[in-house]
């Protein structure tokens, strides 16, 4: 008998419990996304969180493409208020996310990231051109001998793909196919050093899905050598192996200039003033989305996107830049701050 | 054949104890051998943790220590208000006294790196202080306050100064003004409480694993207050109640199965059941011990029925032959005996749960959290996660934060399984 009573009120404590927690209301803002804008957003959302008024923010790192599936589950607690990404909403995430009823997404623009190919500083910085690049790492190159064929890649050395490169053996670290800076670093280097070539600019035009393949296909033969998405593994593989090559955030670089050296890239090297100015060409624009219908509702967002698009945050000289964010140029700086005033949802998806 | 003449050893040996004789001494070369590769392979192991520990806490000790700088700081009461104690310009207070130290320096932008010596968390510092005593508005104060993760990284020898300016992270100029500082005996590398008692930061000089153990603190609270008893109530029916058919059979074998199942598994099952169905908080450590507890209860299942088959049959037998009723039987008399067991399975189990992080990646315990949580349904990360997510940040500081995590993650599993080998020792009854 007293065991029922101890049972059954064990029970009722548990199912009050699970009442409890999904009557609660949410009192943080709940960020997921992209990994490369994490290290950004983390920093906006300790300095929100330690000013005092607000909780922290709770960010994760989910990848671009994951954020925006919890993203567009719905509207409610339960879901989360902004997604990072490192590349622009797509039609089919846009679609998704109105079959939830996610209608009104507020788009904010934050900046730019480069994305570098460095070695270590015991060895000369490597002048290298997106032909280069795609000519190394592609699965499929033209034929060296000429013609319309496609042949497996059959470079070993950079001196193979460029006199003017020294004679060492391609062999360059780079994230996996998962990451959203590989694919960056496909659409920014791989694309246009594909489109350097004749046959294959003929066949972008007659069979883009085909061109696509191909430019997008990294050889597999161990040139290039998937280091998992953990960036800082790459600079210590680099420092370890003075020939060898990484490809990874400007972040990085910036963090251990001791180190390593970005090389150049159709002839400027990544630097801050380099990327800014968009002289150098592998770098890509930064995004959150919020979901409009929790300003209001969850508190804080309006706070944090304003703290978020100041001027000492993303400015020129704002704690953003420190941490390896390119700002964006003044003017397009306001016109987005203003949107973000406004919370001006975006209508469709270009 | 002449046996006379030809010597002994060609012979035939006909006594056993000729051939035993014989093939002695091979016998005690091969234990020799064997002795020695069981030696070889101890030796391995410990040289291999030995290694580990090494480059562990030799990357990791110096993370327990904090460059400090210290300043005279003047609380102006211009500067913070009666009004506006919790948002004043602190940053200003800390400028201006590094400005009166170093008066030759006018130009903005040696301005701007002098005042980067020093971490952004001093204005939190300082904002504290006069939130805990607020007569302190008016006077000067000399305060230490943590110096930026760049200049933690020089003092400490993780930058070399002898490169060339634009190689490194510091400056020329800051370097200077470090050396003055130090001559000056207003640096030091000071013990780092931050490191033991902050949450987690982006600012390397500022990250601490308190909100990592709390997390991990509160999770473990529910995997152990979940797992043991359902765990425990599981074995002994199987044990001591179930009939031996082919439903026990099945059962066993899918406890067995799940033991064996890799953890993410379980992060997906939380996720699909936990989240979606019942919409639990995400990031909850009532979440996540919800998972773990999944995690460890076929660990728990397989140690405390083991536990209860090392009871000998003989108790059972005598207890029911005194009169006893089946349940008394397992309550008074087999379930004491068996508890040291159950309890040394259910400390391994939680050691395991205590470093895992694969399940919680799905359930969003994966997350840059900086307030520590409070209770079972506050946002929280635990240690692991800690851990991978330092492991991933860009600034050189956290390298060796990450190592002192580690450290600190492993102390606490030394801690357990020295629990549940002295538990054993202890009370454990062999017969």
């Amino acid at each position: 008998m007293k065991k029922a009573v101890i049972f059954s009120m064990v029970t009722a404590l548990v199912m009050a419990t699970v009442a409890a927690v999904q009557a609660q209301q949410r009192d943080g803002i709940s960020i997921v996304g992209s990994s490369t804008v994490y290290p950004f957003a983390t920093v906006v959302a300790e300095k929100f969180g330690k000013a005092g008024t607000f909780k922290a923010p709770k960010i994760e790192s989910t990848g671009t493409g994951g954020g925006f599936k919890l993203f567009c589950g719905g509207v409610g607690i339960q879901h989360p208020d902004i997604s990072n990404a490192s590349r622009a909403i797509k039609a089919s995430e846009f679609e998704a996310c109105r079959k939830n009823g996610v209608t009104d997404i507020v788009e904010v623009k934050i900046g730019y990231d480069g994305i570098v190919v460095a070695n270590s500083k015991k060895t000369p910085a490597l002048k290298l051109t997106s032909k280069d690049i795609f000519l190394a790492l592609a699965k499929e190159v033209p034929d060296p001998k000429g013609g319309e064929n496609l042949v497996a890649n059959p470079y070993k050395t950079w001196k193979d793909v460029n006199a003017s490169l020294p004679n060492v053996k391609i062999e360059v670290l780079g994230p996996p196919p998962t990451s959203g800076t590989r694919d960056a670093f496909i659409e920014l280097a791989m694309e246009p050093g594909a489109l350097k070539f004749e046959p294959l600019k003929k066949l972008s035009k007659e069979d883009a899905k085909k061109f696509t393949k191909l430019f997008s296909s990294i050889r597999e033969d161990g040139a290039y050598i998937e280091a998992g998405e953990n960036d800082n593994l790459i600079v210590q593989k680099l420092g370890a192996n003075p020939n060898a090559l990484g490809i990874f955030g400007f972040s990085f670089l910036d963090q251990n200039t001791d180190k390593i050296q970005g090389s150049f890239v159709d002839g400027n090297q990544p630097t801050f003033e380099n990327i800014a100015s968009g002289k150098y060409p592998l770098s890509r624009p930064l995004f959150f989305y919020v979901k409009k219908a929790h300003v209001g509702v969850i508190p804080g967002i309006k706070e944090y996107l304003a703290e978020f698009t100041s001027e000492k945050a993303w400015g020129k000289d704002g704690y953003l830049s420190e941490k390896g964010l390119i700002p964006m140029p003044d003017a397009e700086r306001k016109q987005v701050a203003e949107n973000v005033k406004a919370t001006k949802a975006m209508t469709e998806v270009k | 054949m002449n046996n006379t003449l030809s010597p002994p050893a060609a012979s035939p040996p006909r006594r056993t104890i000729e051939i035993v004789n014989r093939s002695l001494k091979r016998r005690y070369r091969a234990e020799r051998r064997f002795r020695f590769y069981g030696l070889l392979a101890i030796m391995l192991s410990v040289l291999f943790l030995a290694l580990l520990f090494a480059s562990i806490v030799g990357k990791g000790y110096s993370a327990f220590w904090q460059t400090s700088i210290r300043l005279a700081i003047f609380f102006d009461p211009e500067v913070i208000k009666k009004d506006t104690l919790v948002n004043a310009d602190y940053a200003a207070l800390v400028r201006e006294s590094l400005f009166k130290r170093f008066p030759q320096v006018e130009e903005r932008q040696d301005k701007r790196q002098l005042t980067s010596m020093l971490s952004s968390g001093s204005v939190y510092r300082l904002r504290d202080m006069v939130l805990q005593d607020p007569d302190l508005v008016g006077k000067t104060a000399e305060v230490w306050l943590p110096a930026d993760d760049d200049m933690d990284m020089l003092i400490k020898g993780h930058f070399r100064r002898d490169l060339p300016e634009s190689e490194r992270r510091v400056s020329d100029k800051q370097i200077a003004w470090i050396e003055r500082l130090e001559a000056e005996g207003r640096l030091e590398r000071r013990f780092n409480t931050m490191f033991l008692t902050a949450g987690d930061s982006r600012e390397p000089e500022l990250a601490g694993i308190w909100g990592a153990v709390s997390g991990s603190f509160f999770t473990l609270v529910i995997t152990l207050v979940l797992s043991f008893p359902i765990g425990v109530a599981a074995a002994v029916y199987l044990e001591e109640f179930a009939k031996k058919n082919r439903w026990t059979d099945l059962i066993e074998v899918n406890i067995n199965n799940l033991a064996a199942v890799p953890s993410i598994v379980f992060g997906l099952l939380g996720l699909a059941v936990f989240l979606n169905f019942f919409g639990l908080p995400r990031s909850a450590p009532l979440v996540g011990g919800l998972v773990l507890t999944l995690m460890t209860l076929p660990t728990i299942i397989i140690a405390s029925r083991s536990a209860l088959t090392a009871v000998p049959p003989s108790i059972r037998e005598a207890a029911l032959g005194v009169g006893a009723s089946k349940m008394q039987m397992v309550v008074h008399h087999v379930l004491p005996l068996a508890l040291p067991g159950m309890l040394t399975g259910t400390i391994i189990g939680m050691a395991r749960a205590l470093g895992e992080s694969a399940p919680l990646l799905m359930i969003g315990m994966v997350a840059f959290i900086v307030d520590i949580p409070k209770g079972f349904t506050d946002s929280a990360t635990v240690l692991p996660v800690q851990i991978y997510l330092w492991a991933d940040s860009p600034e050189r500081a956290f390298v060796e934060r990450t190592s002192a995590a580690i450290m600190v993650l492993l102390a606490f599993l030394v801690v357990m399984n020295a629990g549940a080998i002295i538990l054993r020792k202890k009370f454990e009854r062999r017969w």
